[in-house]
């Protein structure tokens, strides 16, 4: 276990190395602090590169104004519908399939296929089965998230332990009572460990989405910028997304903590 | 004379390969073996010989290839209600305390929740566990994982125990602890009770009937002996006592044989 100093000490190293990378990009894309390394013209490592205080003014700006808000509700509702939506099909699907080995073996071919297709150039059907609204943007998402959670739910059930489950039934579990306190508590570490995955590619299912076609969201900010070679303002919506998928991740890890108590840590050696 | 709790009549049970319907494996063989209601009986064997299959041919885990299944009477169909199960291994459901898991089958039956914590933390303290009820299994020690496991089974009253070798993971002066403590339970409620084991002097040690199995493949009884010592007992003590080697000794000659048998087969398929 890290001691409290030196887990303070690591934070302050991690902003340092934060800080250097923000400095190293400053003094290297200034147009001013040093002679120009590689480009013939002193604005044009600005131009490809952009410049970290634009880049910070611009988020601020962003926020002051409020004009990010809305940007970043569609951004944020397409996210979590289809990480809510792809984890919810993924563990219901999951949790048939594996109960009923008939039904599996005959899927198996195509949900293998369907899995290892890239979804990606899914998304130009998207749009045109669900218009350039929200709805193609969580289309793309839930493909991209029902699998993880599928496999993972899949592969828990398969492994509950034949003597948990015997015992249960000995101890008088009805099918249902299995499901419920059974292979849906077995399941659920394994859909936790697969959600850090996820809820990063349901932000990646929503960005891409907005990125190929739409009228609202961060990727779509990120999209006009580049069309008018902005930048700055392109590295502000990978920062913005950035942080907000960091945040995300966070409230997954607060909830596994939280839901999964029952599960032994390493280093955890309590003990009685 | 009642019916017996727990009878085994002619039962054979044979395995085929999922992947090789021609690789068969009968494990065992033509075994009666009964258990009358409160009766403790101890099966021992080599290693390998089918004991936890009886086991779960009694439990309603397993259906027997021929012969037939009856508790107290009436031919067993799907799982045993009547009867308890106590694993080898860890049963525990490691997502719930020890308290849920030790109230677990009154929650399966429907038991109002505060009746069912209420009689759980009963069983808790009756095992040495008071206060550990809202400790995970993976907090908890071996041994205490088995007590947990104990009052697990008996929380429901079951008429018939059955033991797979409870105790063989717990060292030896937890062990007898256990033994003592689980002697001492039974006597308070006299159920029948089917006791697993590959250690003899355990076997002794606690039960009316010893029932040697031989080695396998097909194996099935091949000796059974009255043990009769005092009750009640203790597991500890009771090994010094002339009578008990004395039957360890005739049981042995018995058993020997067969674990040399069992050992050779091993070596041949290893």
């Amino acid at each position: 276990m890290a001691t409290p100093t030196s887990a303070l000490r690591l934070r302050v190293y991690q902003l340092l190395v934060l800080a250097a990378m923000v400095l190293a990009w400053f003094v290297l894309t200034s147009p001013t602090l040093l002679p120009p390394l590689y480009f013939s013209n002193p604005n044009q490592a600005a131009f490809f590169f952009g410049e970290p205080h634009k880049v910070f003014l611009r988020i601020v700006d962003w926020f002051v104004t409020g004009d990010i808000f809305v940007h970043l509700g569609v951004t944020l509702f397409e996210t979590l519908m289809a990480f809510a939506l792809g984890t919810a099909g993924g563990l219901l699907v999951g949790l048939w399939l594996a109960l009923s080995p008939t039904a599996s073996a005959i899927l198996d071919p195509y949900i293998k296929a369907a899995n290892s297709m890239p979804r990606v150039i899914l998304a130009p059907i998207f749009s045109v089965w669900f218009g350039l609204g929200v709805w193609s943007k969580v289309a793309l998402g839930f493909t991209l998230v029902f699998f993880i959670v599928f496999f993972n739910v899949y592969q828990g059930v398969r492994e509950v332990s034949p003597t948990v489950l015997a015992n249960a039934r000995m101890l008088g579990a009805s099918q249902r009572q299995l499901l419920r306190h059974v292979y849906l508590p077995s399941a659920t570490s394994w859909v936790f460990s697969s959600l850090h995955t996820s809820v990063g590619l349901a932000f990646v299912g929503a960005v891409v989405g907005e990125y190929l076609g739409s009228a609202r969201g961060v990727g779509y900010l990120i999209l006009q910028a580049e069309g008018t070679f902005d930048i700055n303002t392109v590295f502000a919506g990978i920062v913005v997304l950035t942080a907000f998928a960091l945040a995300l991740d966070a409230i997954v890890g607060v909830l596994e903590k939280r839901l999964m108590k029952w599960q032994p840590r390493s280093g955890e050696t309590e003990k009685v | 004379m009642s019916a017996p709790a727990l009878a085994l009549d002619g039962v054979s049970c044979t395995f085929v390969s999922r992947d090789d319907p021609s690789q068969r494996y009968t494990a065992v063989s033509d075994v009666t073996l009964n258990v009358a209601p409160g009766e403790f009986v101890s099966v021992v064997g080599p290693t390998g010989c089918g004991k936890s299959t009886l086991l779960n041919l009694g439990a309603g885990l397993l259906e027997p290839s021929s012969g037939k299944v009856t508790v107290f009477g009436e031919p067993l169909r799907g799982v045993n209600m009547r009867a308890g199960y106590m694993f080898q291994t860890d049963a525990l459901m490691p997502w719930r305390s020890a308290l849920d898991n030790v109230t677990a089958g009154l929650q399966f039956r429907g038991v109002d929740a505060a009746e069912a914590k209420r009689q759980g933390d009963e069983w808790l303290k009756r095992v040495g566990l008071g206060g550990f009820g809202d400790r995970y299994p993976h907090q908890l020690s071996g041994g205490m994982r088995k007590r947990t496991a104990l009052a697990q089974t008996l929380i429901l009253d079951p008429d018939i125990i059955l033991m797979d070798e409870p105790f063989s993971a717990l060292d030896i002066q937890t062990r007898q602890l256990m033994e003592n403590e689980v002697l001492e339970l039974w006597a308070a409620r006299r159920k029948a009770v089917l006791f697993i084991t590959h250690d003899l002097d355990e076997a002794i040690a606690m039960s009316d009937r010893v029932v040697v199995l031989s080695a396998g493949p097909a194996s099935h009884p091949i000796g059974e002996f009255p043990i009769d010592l005092p009750r009640p007992r203790d597991v500890a003590e009771i090994r010094t006592l002339p009578r008990f080697l004395d039957l360890h000794n005739r049981i042995w000659a018995v058993l020997r044989e067969e674990v040399l048998k069992g050992y050779a087969q091993q070596k041949l398929h290893a």
